[in-house]
């Protein structure tokens, strides 16, 4: 918080927004839903993900290039 | 008052291919003669690349290495020019796309995405082409991304034009606090450092593909001892009035939002530069220093020194930029950037700004290194995984992998821009603001009478001698309002250059 309080005296603001942080802030609800978002893709990567990391990681090489 | 901020974007893809020899030069050549014999009547006849005006070694500073360390042209390679004016080529051992000159960073953003997906397209008629060659099932695969993981990069490079007359070291000084502290909303995010020394521990996770090889503050090479500000001095355009600032800082892209804002925010910075109208308040003492520790510390606190001795972080110097240009979009207005885009392009920094300062989590649908980070982090945690163990390096690389089958930036959440029919139609369709309607329009009606074409002219063959070269030395000239009309009442190359005056 302190930090945040210390950050919003910036300049360069041009709407005063500071109050919108305790309406943004997820509620138990919305972090919910934003958890299984996450789960939802995590399930996702698991199916995609190439199978052997490790290999695929390792031969990967590129020449430099520009 | 600022010119018009003409502007575009070079990628230079990763490439590899799997179950077949593995060599990305030819991959690469394969790739680009597979999208053209698929996509035109010509087979593999392409129009060609005219090198005559290509002097990639002057420097901006205003001398030229042209017998020292005059960088390669490699003209035996494999060089395409699409109906969308872009150029689709091999660089070195990567395919690239330079995308036509565009006027606003939502154009830029358009036809980035209309690159992406002639890559995905090449993709699918290369693969067709080695499984009939080889017989087997040899996929090449190409990633939007800028290192691999070894210390191996290439580049993603923003072109911008800028009035002549604009001292250059003015540029240099005061672009260079946005080239520093711009990655904190258009990073593209990277697993682990590729800095000597420094371990997974150390950094984990870091907001740049690039940062890690930057050396120099200034300078003209590109591929060695990297500088923040590249002075190659190419404009490809007429050089009394114009140059072109060739930025290679940047990262790829996946989001189409950091797309637009780092083409949106460094086109403003410049216009401010152009007019004198930002000033030295912001100059950071150790730019190289600078970028690394910025891109090494996601939690966003660690401060900097300014020249002026003050101590900042990143984000508040970027509060300072866009302070000074909500002050220049007051007193010069933004007709160099686009109003409606400009004014778009405020608003969205304000609002990424605000969002990186409160919890940088919250611009997971806009920024890529946080994007890609909830899918690391996320992953570690469920599978107890140690930082940069090679599960995570492989989400890391497979964010940027084109294939829509397996990238996983497409399934990240990110907010679109662009229709995907707008995303269509300028795979073929020429930008209308910019000389590349031009070139687009004259290479999809008259292929047969071109011979050669390069960024600033095209050279046709109308059945007499000599060949005829039609300069286009202004990159605003030849828009659709110039000559739509004209390409639309020739029927054929010799009835355009009658009417040009030049036939």
């Amino acid at each position: 918080m302190a930090e945040r309080t210390q950050k919003s005296k910036q300049t360069g603001r041009t709407t005063e927004s500071d109050e919108v942080v305790d309406t943004t802030t997820p509620t138990s609800e919305s972090g919910e839903k934003l958890k299984a978002e996450l789960d939802d893709l995590l399930d996702e990567i698991d199916e995609v993900l190439e199978t052997n990391a490790e290999d695929f990681v390792k031969s990967y090489v590129q020449k430099g290039g520009e | 008052m600022a010119i018009a901020k003409v502007c575009g974007i070079e990628t230079e893809y990763g490439i590899v291919v799997r179950g077949a020899d593995n060599n990305p030069v030819s991959a690469s050549s394969l790739l680009i003669n597979a999208y053209v014999a698929a996509t035109t009547s010509r087979g593999d006849g392409r129009v060609g690349w005219d090198f005559d005006d290509e002097q990639p070694a002057n420097d901006a500073r205003g001398f030229s290495l042209a017998d020292v360390v005059a960088p390669e042209i490699e003209t035996n390679l494999v060089n395409a020019v699409l109906t969308n004016g872009a150029r689709f080529y091999v660089d070195h051992a990567h395919p690239e796309i330079s995308t036509p000159e565009v006027s606003t960073a939502l154009e830029a953003v358009r036809w980035d995405r209309a690159a992406d997906e002639i890559i995905r397209r090449s993709m699918v008629h290369a693969n067709a082409r080695l499984a009939q060659q080889t017989g087997g099932q040899p996929q090449v695969t190409i990633y939007k991304n800028n290192s691999d993981g070894k210390g191996n990069s290439y580049g993603c490079h923003e072109n911008y034009l800028m009035a002549r007359e604009v001292p250059f070291g003015r540029i240099v000084a005061q672009i260079t606090p946005h080239f520093v502290t711009r990655q904190i909303f258009c990073g593209a995010g990277k697993v682990g450092s590729e800095l000597a020394g420094v371990s997974t521990d150390e950094v984990p996770y870091q907001l740049s593909q690039r940062a890690d090889f930057f050396e120099e503050e200034v300078g003209l090479e590109t591929t060695l001892k990297r500088p923040i500000v590249n002075t190659r001095d190419e404009p490809h355009c007429d050089p009394q009035r114009f140059r072109r600032l060739h930025v290679i800082v940047g990262d790829a892209n996946m989001s189409e939002v950091a797309t637009y804002l780092k083409v949106g925010t460094t086109a403003i910075v410049l216009a401010m530069i152009e007019d004198d109208a930002l000033g030295e308040d912001w100059l950071v003492a150790h730019p190289v220093a600078a970028i690394r520790q910025i891109s090494h510390d996601p939690s966003l606190r660690r401060t900097m020194s300014l020249r002026a001795g003050r101590r900042v972080t990143a984000l508040e110097l970027q509060w300072g930029l866009l302070e000074r240009a909500r002050k220049y979009e007051q007193s010069h207005g933004l007709a160099a950037v686009g109003e409606d885009v400009g004014r778009d392009v405020l608003r969205r920094w304000e609002q990424v700004l605000t969002m990186l300062e409160r919890d940088p989590a919250e611009a997971a649908s806009w920024v890529d290194w946080i994007a890609k980070r909830r899918l690391v982090e996320g992953y570690a945690d469920r599978h107890r995984l140690a930082p940069g163990a090679a599960a995570l390096k492989a989400i890391d690389l497979q964010y940027h992998d084109l294939r829509a089958a397996k990238g996983l930036a497409s399934r990240a959440g990110l907010d679109r821009l662009i229709d995907e029919a707008d995303v269509v139609t300028a795979i073929t369709e020429p930008p209308t603001t910019t000389r590349a309607y031009f070139r687009g329009r004259c290479l999809a009606k008259y292929a047969d009478a071109i011979v050669a074409t390069n960024w600033d002219s095209i050279v046709f063959d109308i059945g007499r001698e000599p060949l005829r070269r039609v300069p286009m030395m202004d990159p605003l000239r030849g828009t659709a309002e110039h000559v739509a009309r004209l390409i639309d009442e020739s029927d054929r190359a010799v009835d355009l250059l009658r009417a040009l005056g030049a036939g």
